[in-house]
């Protein structure tokens, strides 16, 4: 009778994350995926997690997720590191996909503000700009939020795994607000609210509790933010607060960045 | 109480209290009561909305509070008198309960080298709607014609459908942004219910209108209705039917819209349009939806999940090839010619009924029977 052959255990994939400008709130999503965490761990090889565990494996890495936005040169010669050793590079949240809220800067002199927050301002060696990670080296998927959502990251692993498209939706945070069943707040109380032009997955969390979107997922597929902005307005918003609200967490993505940049103009 | 139950047509009347007899009776056989109710979303009740939700007694009635909708507005207010049903129609239709808006459909986990599939329509829920308007019945009837008829059945819209009860409520004070006259289902509710309230001052008349509706006024206090309360019904019916907030001229409408598929109008609805998907969400007889395998990160077990999906969300046109209506201008014209057009060469029937929802929660206040005006127009 024939020996039965056992075939050999394929390799785990290995798994980096790593960060730059960025708060650790997206990666901690990862951790706090908490039954399916076990299953991750089963399935892929953390090679590389810092805030998860001591070891560090060179690369290369089959997959990598990467938090946070890019700040300072040495970063920039990081990154580019990191894409050569990732084989799929996954930019994760507001900062790692359109600069985060740091990018504020981007609108002023990065000196004046150094000059206002530390002591030493020499020690501070600083671009210009925060700039989202797809500035500075091909990133393969994008998954939005301030935090992510953590099943969101984990469709986007198990599709990686089984080798599928991962099911992100780029439709409005209305679609999710309303099949939530939370009456609009900006309907029924005129609160100015992102939502309609930004891109879903959070499950509409803030309307939820009474406050507008904040747009912290950036915007949906097919933003009109000229039509909301002149809805804001009717509402009684001044300019200068619609600026505020479109630059905000995702500020400084395209459509939501030359939306600010109108208002802004309008406000002066 | 009479011994007798009251025949199916008949109409009678009830103390506004016994109500409370109606939902105990109804819970007695096993229904899960699912009416209207001041959402808690906001920080005051009177910022929210009336939505439908799981209920348990009268108290949870929005009883005393009303609605004033326009456009792109809807103000929750407070009613001078203490009226049961004195409000519109809110964001939620009762398609939510018929047509979740997330519903797992079946799971299959692997077993043994092999699949084993489970679905989830045997555990229907049971539900008796509470406070069913004209228009809103009659969404209900032209969902059943979409998910019951023709060579496929859904059976998850089935399960439930079949064991739905259907407490109604004749409409007399329409709404800011109700045109069921010119749609022609409302303000008075068709057939299709088991029993229909009409909110006197101090009485409900109730019309019964099925055997299951005759068997649940067993337990209910009533007398045969006076000629003067039913004389006060059919005026109040008939004052609603001339006070909608909006009226909409339909007729030669499949082809005024076929034959106007290039009316500059598009394009510039196009850009007011956010195609943010909230009129699909809150219109009651909008069914897409879209289908989600939602697997487990081992493989070993997946879900197949249903969600509402929108003609206004990009993937939806997302053909092999490319996207068929890439442009908001064209999402909302396939919107509303298939609503008010297109539908009737489906269905034999219109795909709207004049609630209004989707004018009052369009973020920017779009309203579509000033669209098909602008339409009727002459370029």
């Amino acid at each position: 009778m024939p020996r039965k052959i056992k075939p050999k255990e394929p390799a785990k994939p290995k798994l980096a994350v790593f960060k730059f400008a960025s708060c650790d709130g997206c990666q901690l999503q990862l951790l706090d995926a908490e039954d399916a965490l076990l299953a991750v761990a089963n399935a892929v090889d953390i090679a590389y997690f810092v805030e998860a565990r001591d070891r560090r494996l060179p690369g290369p890495y089959d997959v990598t997720l990467v938090e946070g936005s890019i700040s300072t040169a040495a970063q920039i010669a990081e990154i580019k590191e990191i894409r050569r050793q990732s084989n799929y590079l996954i930019a994760i949240g507001a900062c790692a996909t359109a600069g985060g809220i740091q990018s504020l800067r981007n609108w002023r002199n990065v000196d004046d503000y150094i000059n206002i927050v530390y002591a030493n301002p020499s020690y501070i060696d600083t671009l210009a700009t925060s700039t989202p990670i797809s500035d500075h080296v091909k990133v393969d998927f994008e998954l939005r939020g301030c935090p992510i959502n953590k099943f969101q990251l984990l469709e986007v692993v198990i599709a990686l795994l089984v080798g599928r498209q991962p099911r992100v939706p780029t439709y409005s945070v209305c679609m999710e607000c309303k099949r939530r069943g939370t009456p609009c707040v900006m309907v029924t109380q005129g609160i100015p609210c992102l939502g309609p032009v930004t891109q879903a997955g959070c499950n509409a969390i803030c309307p939820a509790y009474n406050r507008g979107c904040f747009g912290c997922y950036g915007p949906m597929e097919a933003p009109n933010t000229d039509a909301l902005g002149e809805q804001l307005q009717a509402l009684g918003a001044s300019p200068d607060e619609i600026m505020r609200l479109f630059r905000n967490f995702s500020g400084y993505a395209d459509a939501f960045r030359l939306a600010s940049d109108a208002y802004e103009e309008m406000a002066l | 109480m009479p011994d007798l139950t009251p025949d199916i047509g008949a109409f009678v009347s009830i103390e506004k209290n016994e109500l409370q007899c109606i939902f105990d009776a109804l819970k007695k056989d096993g229904y899960t009561l699912a009416g209207p109710t001041v959402s808690n979303n906001a920080s005051t009740p009177g910022e929210g909305a009336i939505v439908y939700d799981e209920i348990e007694t009268v108290e949870d009635l929005p009883i005393g509070w009303t609605d004033v909708q326009g456009p792109g507005s809807y103000q929750l207010q407070r009613r001078n008198d203490n009226a049961y049903f004195g409000y519109v129609v809110g964001p939620q239709s009762w398609k939510k309960f018929l047509f979740p808006p997330q519903a797992t459909l079946m799971t299959v986990r692997r077993e043994n080298g092999s699949f084993v599939v489970e679905s989830q329509a045997e555990d229907a829920p049971r539900y008796a709607l509470i406070g069913v308007r004209g228009c809103e019945l009659h969404a209900l009837l032209i969902q059943d014609h979409v998910f019951l008829n023709g060579p496929y059945i859904d059976t998850h819209y089935k399960a439930r459908r079949e064991q739905t009860f259907v407490l109604a409520v004749n409409c007399t004070e329409p709404g800011g942004t109700c045109f069921c006259t010119s749609m022609g289902t409302g303000p008075k509710v068709g057939p299709g219910f088991d029993l229909a309230l009409t909110e006197l001052d101090d009485i409900f008349i109730v019309e019964i209108g099925s055997e299951v509706g005759r068997m649940v006024m067993r337990s209910v206090k009533w007398r045969p209705s006076g000629a003067f309360e039913l004389q006060t019904k059919r005026t109040a019916l008939a004052e609603a039917t001339k006070s909608m907030g909006r009226t909409l001229e339909t007729s030669d409408l499949p082809n005024l819209l076929y034959q106007n598929l290039d009316h500059p109008f598009w394009r510039e609805v196009g850009e007011r349009c956010l195609s943010c998907a909230n009129c699909t969400m809150v219109c009651p007889t909008c069914f897409c939806s879209d289908i989600l395998e939602v697997s487990e990160l081992g493989g070993a077990a997946s879900e197949r999940v249903r969600v509402w999906d929108s003609c206004f969300s990009m993937n939806y046109s997302h053909v092999h090839g490319g996207n068929i209506r890439p442009r908001t201008k064209s999402r909302y014209r396939q919107w509303l010619t298939h609503k008010f057009a297109s539908w009737i060469d489906q269905f034999g029937e219109s795909g709207c009924v004049g609630c209004g929802r989707c004018i009052t929660w369009c973020p920017v206040g779009i309203d579509v029977t000033e669209s098909i005006d602008a339409i009727r127009e002459e370029v």
